[in-house]
């Protein structure tokens, strides 16, 4: 399983060296005032809170379904 | 079902391709813009129902050998977890039509054909509750769902296919793979998929636990 893990992350962290800045709409337009970067902040706060509900709620479960 | 490792897996796979579906570089095409990205959202919350969709045909397969009623309630939660995929998958495409094929809902095929596919579920939720009886509504469920999933299939993958639509991939019209869903994307993508398909599974299996639990607790009191 450990093997399995690094391997994924030595995967995504070669992906991350694959993605070289070229000059898009994007790049032209909301990276110039660095500000996507906020949008991406916003939706990873999101998206980490809702995947941390999830996980407790999974933990409460496990207590309960240890009770029964 | 109780392992946490996939669970941990699916959630860091879908925080990396919603950072890098922002931020990855993406081919340049006219009309579709940077909504291109919206690839990486609204494709595997379809992806993700018809996983669902197949556990519970699976589910309802093994309830008809079996009448093990825990079989039953896997293929209803199942469905329940999907149907909300679905439902999440026809709003992001009606955005994402707005804004590229000009209106929410432009009665192209594959639209027209999600819906109805989606309402062959809600049917199969509503047919479950019009039935008191435990077990024939078990038996009578779990015959309609294998029914309805190669409609499903049929409706979402060959239908489109023979006429026209709007879709890429349908009606002569080439799909993303075809010339610009590049290595580039599929970076995202491909992690997209599996990680939405996994956080699908996980919810479906909090949704049965819940349910046993319940049904444990009404037993026992």
């Amino acid at each position: 399983m450990k093997k399995t893990t690094v391997t994924f992350l030595m995967l995504l962290f070669a992906m991350q060296l694959v993605a070289q800045p070229q000059t898009s709409t994007l790049s032209d337009s909301l990276y110039a005032s660095d500000k996507i970067y906020v949008v991406v902040a916003c939706i990873v706060l999101i998206l980490l809170a809702l995947l941390f509900f999830l996980f407790t709620i999974e933990k409460r479960l496990k207590k309960i379904e240890k009770k029964s | 079902m109780y392992k946490s490792w996939w669970k941990i897996l699916g959630a860091v796979l879908v925080v990396y391709s919603t950072v890098w579906g922002f931020l990855s570089t993406v081919p340049e095409l006219p009309i579709i813009r940077e909504s291109i990205r919206n690839l990486y959202f609204h494709v595997p919350m379809w992806f993700s129902m018809i996983v669902l969709f197949s556990v519970s045909v699976f589910h309802s397969i093994k309830f008809l050998r079996t009448n093990n009623p825990a079989d039953d309630i896997k293929a209803v939660e199942s469905i329940n977890a999907g149907v909300i995929f679905g439902l999440l998958g026809i709003v992001t495409g009606a955005i994402w039509a707005k804004f590229t094929w000009g209106q929410a809902w432009s009665f192209d095929v594959k639209q027209n054909f999600a819906a109805i596919s989606l309402l062959l579920y809600f049917a199969y939720l509503i047919l479950r509750n019009a039935i008191d009886e435990e077990q024939s509504r078990a038996k009578i469920s779990a015959i309609y769902n294998i029914f309805a999933f190669p409609i499903m299939v049929v409706l979402l993958f060959v239908l489109p296919r023979l006429s026209d639509s709007l879709h890429p991939g349908n009606g002569g019209n080439p799909g993303f793979n075809a010339y610009d869903l590049d290595s580039r994307m599929r970076m995202v993508f491909y992690p997209a998929c599996l990680g939405w398909i996994l956080i699908g599974y996980w919810i479906y299996t909090i949704l049965y636990r819940v349910r046993t639990l319940e049904k444990n607790n009404a037993l026992s009191s």
